[in-house]
C-alpha cells in the first residue's frame, strides 16, 4: 500500500500494483482495439487509425473508422468493462466467486425479453429495450424471493440458480416457437455478437456506465471492502449494509442489462475478469478498477479472435469468451487443486 | 467515574425477529466506565439485546438511546465513531495480512479524500501493539491460530476508537488459556484506557471474576442487575439457569465462585 498525503491534511491510498495492471490491461485494451479498427476487408495500420481517428485521412477512412469499426470496438469496451464490473459487484456481495450473472439467472432474464420481441416480432431497438427490461424484472423477481430481513449471499446464488434453470426452460420453448428465420437470428443474439454494432447500440450503455461506474468506484467501493467482513462487522464499522447492498444489486443488474441489450448475453466475461483482475493484482478485495480494465481488454481481445482466426469466416464473440473464459476456469481450478488450495 | 451516569441504554424495548418475539419490555442501563458482562441461558435473549444496543436490531417498540439520542436517529457511520462491536463471527478475505485487517477498523474515521492519515496510521499501530499482535502485522490472517486472530479482530475494533465497546461473546471457541488472555486483554482495556465495554458471556465464573457489572437474564427478562459480588448467589444462578450450586470465594480473586452441585457426592462434606 502506497500514500499520497497533501499538506491540507487529504490522503489517498493506493496499490501500486493494482495500479499498474489496471493501467496495463487497459493499455492492452487500447492496443488491441487499435489492431481490430486496422483489421478487416479494407486494411489500416495503427499509424493511418490515429490519424484518422484524430481527424485526418480520406473520406473513405473517415467513414470505415469512425461508422463502422469504431462503434464495434466502443461496444465491445464497454461490454467488457461493464460485465466485469457488475461480475466483481456480485461476486464480492455473495461472497462467492461463482456468483456471476451467468449463474444467478439476470442474463438468462435478458435473453427471456429479447427472445419474446424475435417471437413476436419487432426491430434490433425493441429487442434491447426488452433485453432491459427482462434483465431488469429478473433481478427484482430474485431480489423478492432472496429477500428475508436483507438478502443473503447464498440465498441469493440459490434462488438464482433456480430462476436460472426456469428462464433456461422458458428461453427453449419460446426458441422453438419462433419462425426459422427469427430463431437463427435469435441464436445468434443468444451467443453474443458484436457483428454490426453501430452508435445506437453503444449508446445508451455508454450513458448507463458513465453514471454508474463512477458512484460505484467512488461511492460504494470502500464499504463494499468493509462487506467483506461479514453484515455484523460491516454494520459495527458504519456501513448501511442493507442500503448499501441494494445500491449495489441494482447497479450490478443495470449494467449487465444494459451490456446483454448491446451484445447479447456474452458468456464468461463476468466471471472470469474478476478472477484474472484478482491473480494479477494480488490484492485481497474487490479490485473494481483492474478487473473492468481486464474485462475490457478481454473482449476486444476475444472479438479480434472472432473476427480474424479463420479467415473468411467470423464467429459471434461468445463463442470466443465461451471457450477462452471456461477454458481459464478449468485451468485454474486444476491449478488451485494442485497447489492444495481446493 | 461517575456513578449512576449512562452514556447507552435501551428504555421499554420490546426486540422481536420478524414476528418471533425475544424480549418485552426490557430496560437496561450500561453505567459508564464499566465492564459490564451479560449472562443467561441460551435463548434467553442477551445477543439480541447485544444487536439492539448496537443498533443492528431496530427495536419494535422502545427505544436505545445513546448519548440521550435515539440510535436510529443518527446514521451508521456517526454511531460507528461512538460505539464499537465485536461480532461473534467475522469473515476475514482471502490473503489479507493481519495490519490491513486492523486498518479497516479506521473506516468511519475515513472519507474518500481521507484515505489514510497519520493518524490512522499511529491508531492502528496502537492498537496492534495493546493486542501484542504487532509482531504478526505482516502475516497473513488465514494462518493465525484462533486465539492469535481473535486478538487481531480486537486490535480493528480498538482502531475503531469508540468510548464504547461491545463484545458477543468474545471467547467462544477458544481453549481455556485463550479465553483468559482475551479476558485480562479486556479487562486491561477498560483500566488502562477508561473505555466502557459491554460483553455477552457464556461462563459464570469468567463472568463474576471480570465484569465491575453484571446484568443477569431469562426469558428476555433483566432477572437482576449490579454488583457481581452482590448479584451472584446461589439462588439467582437456580433462578437464572436452573443450577443447582454452592458460591464460594474465589480464592485467587475473592469474586463469586460458582461450584455446581454434584449428582452424587463423593464424600459427605465434614
Amino acid at each position: 500500500m502506497s500514500v499520497l498525503r497533501t499538506p491540507g491534511g487529504l490522503s489517498v491510498r493506493f496499490r501500486p500494483r493494482a495500479l499498474a495492471v489496471g493501467a496495463g490491461a487497459a493499455l492492452l485494451a487500447a492496443g488491441l482495439g487499435l489492431v481490430a479498427v486496422g483489421s478487416g476487408d479494407y486494411p489500416m495500420g495503427p499509424a493511418d487509425v490515429l490519424r484518422t481517428l484524430t481527424g485526418g485521412g480520406t473520406p473513405a477512412e473517415q467513414f470505415i473508422v469512425t461508422e463502422l469499426r469504431l462503434p464495434r470496438l466502443v461496444t465491445a469496451l464497454l461490454v467488457g468493462a461493464a460485465l466485469a464490473l457488475a461480475g466483481t459487484i456480485f461476486q464480492s456481495l455473495v461472497r462467492n466467486p461463482l456468483g456471476s450473472p451467468d449463474i444467478l439467472g439476470f442474463t438468462q432474464g435478458a435473453s427471456t425479453g429479447a427472445l419474446v420481441v424475435v417471437v413476436l416480432g419487432g426491430g434490433s431497438l425493441a429487442l434491447a429495450g426488452a433485453a432491459v427490461v427482462g434483465g431488469l424484472a429478473t433481478g427484482l423477481v430474485i431480489y423478492a424471493l432472496a429477500w428475508r430481513r436483507g438478502v443473503h449471499g447464498y440465498r441469493l446464488i440459490l434462488v438464482g440458480i433456480g430462476v436460472a434453470a426456469i428462464l433456461t426452460g422458458v428461453n427453449g420453448y419460446l426458441l422453438t416457437r419462433a419462425p426459422l428465420m427469427d430463431a437463427a437470428r435469435a441464436v445468434l443474439w443468444l451467443t453474443g455478437s458484436l457483428d454490426g454494432r453501430g452508435w445506437a447500440n453503444a449508446g445508451p450503455l455508454l450513458a448507463v456506465t458513465a453514471v454508474l461506474a463512477p458512484l460505484v468506484l467512488f461511492g460504494c467501493a470502500p464499504a463494499l471492502r468493509m462487506m467483506e467482513l461479514g453484515d455484523d462487522t460491516a454494520s459495527a464499522l458504519g456501513v448501511p449494509v442493507r442500503r448499501l447492498r441494494l445500491v449495489l444489486l441494482a447497479s450490478a443488474v443495470l449494467l449487465v442489462s444494459f451490456a446483454a441489450a448491446a451484445a447479447g448475453p456474452v458468456s464468461f466475461v463476468a466471471l472470469v475478469a474478476p478472477h484474472v483482475a484478482r491473480r494479477l493484482t494480488r490484492a485481497p478485495g474487490p479490485n473494481l478498477l483492474p478487473s473492468m480494465a481486464v474485462g475490457a481488454a478481454l473482449l476486444v481481445g476475444a472479438d479480434l479472435l472472432a473476427q480474424r482466426a479463420f479467415a473468411g469466416h467470423q464467429l459471434p464473440v461468445g463463442v470466443v469468451t465461451g471457450v477462452i473464459g471456461g477454458g481459464y476456469l478449468v485451468w485454474l481450478l486444476a491449478v488451485e487443486r494442485r497447489a492444495g488450495r481446493l | 467515574m461517575h456513578p449512576g451516569s449512562t452514556r447507552l441504554g435501551g428504555t421499554a424495548l420490546t426486540l422481536a425477529y420478524d414476528r418471533r418475539v425475544i424480549a418485552e419490555n426490557l430496560t437496561v442501563a450500561v453505567p459508564d466506565q464499566s465492564f459490564t458482562v451479560i449472562i443467561g441461558p441460551n435463548a434467553c435473549g442477551k445477543s439480541t439485546l447485544l444487536r439492539a444496543l448496537s443498533r443492528m436490531l431496530r427495536p419494535s417498540a422502545g427505544a436505545v438511546l445513546l448519548d440521550g439520542r435515539d440510535i436510529h436517529d443518527r446514521s451508521a457511520r456517526s454511531v460507528a465513531r461512538t460505539l464499537g462491536l465485536l461480532p461473534q463471527s467475522s469473515i476475514a478475505p482471502d490473503g489479507i495480512s493481519v495490519a490491513e485487517l486492523v486498518a479497516r477498523g479506521r473506516y468511519p474515521h475515513q472519507g474518500l479524500l481521507r484515505q489514510w492519515s497519520r493518524e490512522d496510521e499511529r491508531v492502528v499501530q496502537e492498537s496492534m501493539a495493546a493486542t501484542g499482535v504487532d509482531d504478526l502485522a505482516d502475516r497473513l490472517v488465514d494462518e493465525l491460530s484462533g486465539g492469535q486472530r481473535q486478538r487481531v479482530w480486537l486490535a480493528m475494533a480498538l482502531a475503531q476508537q469508540t468510548p464504547l465497546l461491545l463484545l458477543d461473546e468474545p471467547t467462544t471457541y477458544l481453549d481455556i488459556a485463550h479465553q483468559i488472555e482475551i479476558l485480562d486483554l479486556c479487562a486491561r482495556l477498560h483500566e488502562e484506557q477508561g473505555r466502557t465495554l459491554v460483553a455477552v458471556l457464556h461462563d459464570l465464573n469468567h463472568a463474576a471474576r471480570y465484569a465491575t457489572h453484571l446484568i443477569a437474564m431469562r426469558d428476555g427478562r433483566v432477572v437482576a442487575a449490579g454488583d457481581p459480588a452482590t448479584v451472584v448467589t446461589a439462588d439467582l444462578v437456580h433462578e437464572v439457569f436452573g443450577l443447582p450450586c454452592r458460591v464460594i470465594d474465589d480464592p485467587e480473586t475473592g469474586t463469586p465462585l460458582v461450584v455446581p452441585a454434584a449428582r452424587r457426592r463423593a464424600t459427605e462434606p465434614a
